[in-house]
């Protein structure tokens, strides 16, 4: 007798003889939800702000304190090298801890007005995975304000290809937050599992080092991560934007090798793509519990 | 609809509006018993409230609307059928069987104590949760087979709140509106009447969080009727509100049936506010035990009584014995049994012939029909749960 989780109980593998069957409605349903996301990330301006303090404090101490000990190739350094990989980290943090949004509706009822509206679960799981997906896509744009202070040359082609790539990634993280969040009754329990899987993840996929030269036991992790195939077409297009000298470009290298061929980019971003359907398909899933 | 029948034009109607402001004025009559707390939506145990409804029931207001919904019977298809509808919870049977059908246009309470199984029939009518066997049909459709033209045609109002206090009214409405498919060009429209009709067109723009609990359960009542629904069902939906605002909300409640139409189906454990529905259905360990008007509910339990504390009570109850009046002599005073006992009480002063000092007449209260029917008092257990979640949303909101 689930009560109070919002989780429960819909009919949803039942035959539905239904009267609007509307696309549109569904449309209008996933606008609606979407819109609801961007007003509430508006208005919360604290989440704003801490949510940069974290990847400010990785670019700023790890930046400079690494890159006196990795020193400079050909002009090139390791903030140069690092900068994709925090701008990614924003993304991925903030589209992940977006599906928290779920967790705490669930907890203070509104879940319940979503779940028992007269809209397919597939509806609010897309509104709500763009909402977060926007903001974060939102949130890591705005990281790249830093670039000239780091010495990361921007054009407006780079910062189209960018916000692409940050979208795919947005889209990917959420859904998989979406995902836990609807295996997840309290707000304690979302933010344990999120960070037990949140700073593994991103430690171990190139966001901050390298991935050529690394011992075997660390190559196989970094290649079962799916965020590795996130982080490195971001730094690819940003490097690919730089004059970097040959001796640099092969000291900071891009690209990941699996299986002793290097995976081109689209590979890549199928790979990323392929994660977030999966996780969608999961997520309304986990929505669709009956009682 | 309840035009359909003569006696319950606008007046009545309107009767059965201000039932609840109006007590306080309609009840200070000579009886004694109007001197108690003139609020009939008090917290108190429900038998302390009693006083005013007794003055009230009197009126031609409610019973003639009560009479007009019997009338509407004939002819009018029903907004929720129930036929048999059962749930079990493992081992648990939650739900026994239970069969009945709410009017058109009605105001229909589940009445029982918690755990009696109100709240699973409500959420199986609300295709919330599967019936184990029989049927039910909201709206002409069949809540297993149907269950989003059922959503898309009822209003929910749960136990507790289910706002995005984050958002503004508006915002809270304009969502809804979207999810449950109102048009684009009626949006506006719709917003703007329901929060007319639940007062609180002032605060369209104010965010939820800086809404008093009452403010926040009349918002949520004008989110349900949003979308013009046939019917609208409240889950508890007085549980945790202060008396004043559970009289505005039984205002609104009775406004949106009288104005838009709707059929009201609600779910408490509060005696006093069951007065309000033109029939009720007393539930207890799952099955329904009594289902009528509350009038005819009383009628079943006894006849009223009328006590009377006089200078001589032997004389008087001799004299009122031979009038034809049954009598029975309690410790202190005179204990007379009589149909309608208020329109009795001047001919029983008259009768009695000595100086009467005290005159207190009792209505079988639905305390009493409760206890007839299941043989025990209804409790007021506190809604732990909910208290609890709002105290922690409400923490969690400072933040």
């Amino acid at each position: 007798m689930t009560v109070i989780d919002g989780s429960f109980q819909d009919v949803g593998a039942a035959p539905l003889v239904d009267e609007r069957a509307g696309f549109a409605a569904e449309l209008r349903t996933v606008g609606m939800v979407w819109e609801r996301e961007l007003i509430r990330f508006v208005r919360t301006r604290t989440r704003i702000l801490s949510s940069f303090i974290q990847p400010i404090l990785f670019l700023f101490v790890l930046g400079y304190g690494m890159s006196t000990l990795v020193g400079t190739t050909g002009g090139f350094d390791f903030k140069k090298f690092v900068f994709p990989g925090i701008v990614a980290m924003t993304v991925v943090t903030t589209a992940i801890f977006s599906a928290i949004s779920i967790v705490w509706d669930r907890e203070f009822g509104f879940l319940r007005e979503m779940l028992v509206a007269p809209v397919s679960r597939g509806a609010l799981v897309a509104g709500k995975t763009l909402g977060g997906a926007t903001v974060a896509t939102v949130q890591g744009t705005i990281m790249l304000a830093l670039a000239p202070l780091i010495g990361v040359h921007l054009t407006v082609p780079l910062v189209v290809e960018v916000v692409g790539l940050e979208l795919l990634m947005a889209v990917a993280l959420t859904t998989f937050g979406v995902f836990v969040a609807s295996r997840i009754q309290r707000i304690e329990g979302f933010q344990v599992v999120m960070q037990l899987v949140l700073f593994p993840m991103l430690f171990l996929s190139g966001a901050l080092f390298p991935l050529k030269g690394l011992p075997a036991w660390l190559a196989v992790i970094t290649r079962v991560n799916p965020l590795t195939y996130a982080v490195d077409p971001l730094r690819h297009v940003v490097f690919a934007a730089q004059h970097m000298p040959p001796a640099a470009a092969a000291r900071f290298s891009t690209g990941v090798d699996l299986f002793g061929t290097a995976l081109p980019l689209w590979g890549e971003i199928g790979i990323v793509a392929g994660f977030a359907v999966v996780f969608l398909g999961l997520a309304i899933a986990g929505f669709g519990r009956t009682e | 609809m309840l035009t359909v029948a003569p006696e319950s034009g606008a007046g009545c109607q309107e009767g059965a509006i201000r039932h609840w402001s109006r007590a306080a004025i309609v009840g200070t009559l000579d009886v004694d018993m109007s001197t108690s707390v003139p609020m009939p939506l008090g917290g108190d145990p429900p038998g302390a409230s009693s006083g005013p409804r007794v003055v009230h029931a009197a009126g031609s207001g409610t019973s003639g609307a009560r009479a007009g919904t019997s009338a509407v019977a004939v002819g009018v298809a029903a907004a929720v059928e129930v036929e048999s509808l059962s749930k079990h919870y493992g081992e648990v049977e939650a739900v026994k069987a239970v069969s009945f059908s709410v009017l058109t246009g009605e105001v229909f309470a589940f009445l029982g104590p918690n755990g009696a199984g109100k709240s699973t029939t409500i959420k199986m009518l609300c295709t919330l949760a599967r019936p184990t066997a029989g049927r039910a049909s909201v709206a002409g459709f069949d809540v297993e087979r149907q269950p989003k033209a059922v959503r898309r045609h009822i209003g929910l109002v749960f136990q507790d709140q289910t706002l995005d206090d984050q958002l503004t009214a508006e915002e809270n409405l304009r969502f809804h509106a979207v999810l449950y498919g109102v048009s684009h060009e009626q949006v506006a429209e719709r917003i703007d009447r329901v929060l007319r009709l639940v007062a609180l067109q002032d605060r369209r723009a104010d965010l939820v969080s800086t809404f008093s609990g009452g403010m926040a359960r009349r918002l949520e009542i004008a989110r349900g009727m949003l979308h013009t629904p046939a019917v609208l069902f409240l889950d508890e939906p007085t549980v945790g509100l202060d008396p004043q605002t559970r009289a505005l909300m039984w205002d609104d409640v009775l406004r949106m049936r009288d104005e838009e139409g709707v059929t009201i189906f609600l779910t408490t454990h509060y005696m006093d506010e069951a007065e309000n529905a033109d029939r009720i259905a007393i539930i207890d360990y799952g099955s329904i035990v009594a289902l009528d008007t509350p009038d005819a509910l009383k009628r079943q339990v006894g006849s009223d009584t009328v006590e009377l504390v006089t200078a001589d009570d032997a004389a008087a109850g001799a004299r009122l014995a031979s009038a034809g009046f049954q009598v029975s002599s309690g410790g202190d005073g005179l204990v007379v049994f009589a149909e309608n006992g208020e329109s009795q009480v001047a001919r029983l002063v008259e009768t009695a012939g000595v100086a009467v000092r005290n005159v207190h007449v009792h209505r079988p209260t639905l305390d009493d029909v409760f206890l007839h029917y299941t043989g025990r008092q209804i409790r007021e257990t506190p809604a732990d749960r909910s208290v609890g979640r709002s105290m922690r949303a409400r923490m969690a909101r400072r933040r």
